[in-house]
């Protein structure tokens, strides 16, 4: 299978040049999505200030083209948007702003639309709030470190 | 260098000029049908029976044991359905193992839901078959054993002489997928106790859409494609004359060239894998180091994940290959490194890296140099990468 030439350009360019990749210091709220098991894990960092406006997004993920190309454009989305509009951004949004996904890819943007609920939902712990229509996140299980122990390095 | 970099000979290679130039004639002049009556298709007859007895020789076979096919999947299907069939009367169970290529995998599975029972053999960490697996796997019922000669993702070379003694100690057939050693590595079918045993041109710098089913005389099976009397009436289809001739180059220069090639290749792969495992931290080699084909190179990198390293090393220029589940199609990694006891996560982030004779040194250094820089960019990206690090400064 090829992968490059079923991602649309836009696609390639989030790959290749994905913006916001890093940490965010102190962030407001971060979420952790998906699993190692998969070959997707999705971290995003967001910074809220006391308007409930996203000011600063970052990513950090594991996983394939499509799975780094959502990730970027899901920051991209998020930002300078208020907690409530963040919250609508659908899988749906992230796919069309990146001209589409290929078919088995499609689970990559849920994973972005996930991460950002997940971040979110960590803010709203973090701060005692309660956001309406959000649900907490799923933590993976992680099989590697076992591997690592029983083998060394 | 040419434009780009060609490091995934195991999956294709590229046609030999030697080859081409011995098909052209049969695809231009020469194109009449060898079984017609006539004598413009009694010459290139003599061609494909001159192209056969040259294939018998590689691996001391007799010409009539070799048939032609369209490659090494159908002579893997053959070979398995053919004995399912044929011998259906003397048991329903066959023995192959995890790390197979689909096309006798997929093969078993099909067999499965018609009544077969079939083994799928465990393989160690450096996946190899273990032998008193195989003693123990061996049934009164057992029909077939098929075990591959070396394996496509990670290269390593299976006991194929030991485990054709077993089988025949047990009065069971042999068949070995050969499809990645064929012209690779020195194959006598008799010393090693092969039954059966397929192959593919287009893995030795032959043309693609021809392979062969070695039988060995005397065994019986059904056949697969029915028709018209080609192959002495057990493969029907019209010969496919040019990529015969061209598949008989190929083998013969590959046998020629074999000593040459392997330690070209065994050079070249050795730098690669000695350069990546000294500069990149938290890389393993996949597969056994001693028993491998000397042009496969086989990575994981942890933290990282497989497609993203093969787009990204595209976009340098260099063709190679993984086992993540993102290339496999499926939500899982490679069945091969997941059968060696590698976690999902290790076997997302692997890459393979096959060789031929024609690569450089110079390329061998640019691929080492991107591998590194660019398993550096995919861990900065890391989530995992961050946790590990995070986890060790604590």
């Amino acid at each position: 299978m090829s992968q490059v030439t079923e991602y649309s350009e836009k696609v390639m360019d989030h790959f290749c040049n994905p913006r916001n990749v890093g940490e965010i210091e102190g962030a407001s709220g971060v979420g952790t999505v998906g699993n190692a098991k998969c070959g997707d894990i999705m971290r995003m960092y967001l910074d809220i200030d006391e308007n409930q406006i996203i000011r600063e997004a970052k990513f950090k993920t594991f996983g394939c083209g499509a799975a780094i190309a959502t990730s970027s454009m899901a920051t991209e989305l998020v930002k300078g948007k208020s907690v409530r509009e963040a919250l609508e951004i659908t899988n749906k949004a992230v796919m069309e702003a990146l001209d589409g996904l290929p078919p088995i890819k499609v689970h990559c943007s849920l994973l972005a639309e996930q991460a950002i609920h997940a971040a979110l939902w960590d803010y709203a712990e973090k701060n005692n709030i309660r956001i309406d229509g959000l649900k907490p996140p799923v933590n993976d299980i992680d099989e590697t470190e076992e591997f690592y122990q029983t083998q060394g390095e | 260098m040419s434009d780009f970099i060609y490091m995934d000979n195991a999956a294709t290679t590229r046609i030999a000029p030697e080859v081409l130039d011995a098909m052209l004639p049969y695809l231009r002049e020469e194109y009449g049908n060898p079984s017609s009556a006539y004598k413009f298709s009694g010459r290139i007859a003599e061609k494909v029976a001159e192209a056969r007895n040259t294939i018998g020789k590689v691996i001391g076979a007799k010409e009539k044991e070799i048939f032609f096919t369209s490659g090494g999947s159908e002579s893997d299907n053959w070979a398995i359905k053919g004995i399912a069939d044929a011998r259906r009367d003397k048991g329903n169970h066959i023995i192959t193992t995890k790390i197979e290529h689909h096309a006798v995998l997929h093969t078993c599975e099909f067999l499965e839901k018609r009544g077969f029972e079939v083994t799928y053999l465990p393989v160690d960490e450096k996946g190899l078959v273990n032998i008193d697996e195989l003693k123990a796997a061996i049934r009164p019922s057992t029909i077939l054993v098929s075990v591959m000669f070396a394996n496509n993702e990670i290269g390593t070379i299976e006991p194929i002489k030991e485990i054709g003694r077993i089988a025949h100690e047990h009065g069971v057939l042999f068949h070995t997928d050969a499809v990645q050693a064929f012209g690779h590595v020195p194959i006598d079918v008799n010393e090693m106790n092969i039954d059966l045993m397929s192959a593919s041109a287009h893995k030795i710098h032959g043309p693609k859409g021809v392979g062969f089913l070695y039988i060995r005389s005397g065994v019986r099976l059904s056949n697969l494609i029915h028709g018209g009397a080609q192959e002495s009436g057990r493969r029907a289809g019209t010969t496919n004359a040019a990529g015969i001739i061209g598949f008989a180059k190929a083998a013969e220069l590959a046998a020629r060239d074999m000593e040459d090639t392997i330690s070209r290749e065994k050079t070249l792969r050795d730098r690669l894998m000695h350069k990546v495992l000294s500069e990149v931290p938290y890389a393993r080699v996949n597969g056994d180091l001693e028993n491998r084909l000397s042009n496969n190179v086989s990575f994981c990198f942890r933290f990282v994940e497989g497609e993203s390293l093969l787009i990204m090393l595209d976009n340098k220029g260099i063709c190679a290959s993984s086992g993540s589940a993102c290339t496999s199609g499926s939500l899982d990694p490679s069945h091969v490194l997941l059968a060696i006891g590698l976690p999902h996560e290790i076997a997302h982030g692997s890459l393979r890296l096959t060789l031929s004779a024609e690569n450089t040194e110079e390329e061998i250094d640019y691929v080492a140099e991107t591998i590194k820089q660019v398993v550096q960019r995919l861990r900065m990206m890391s989530p995992l990468y961050e946790d590990f690090v995070k986890k060790n400064r604590e």
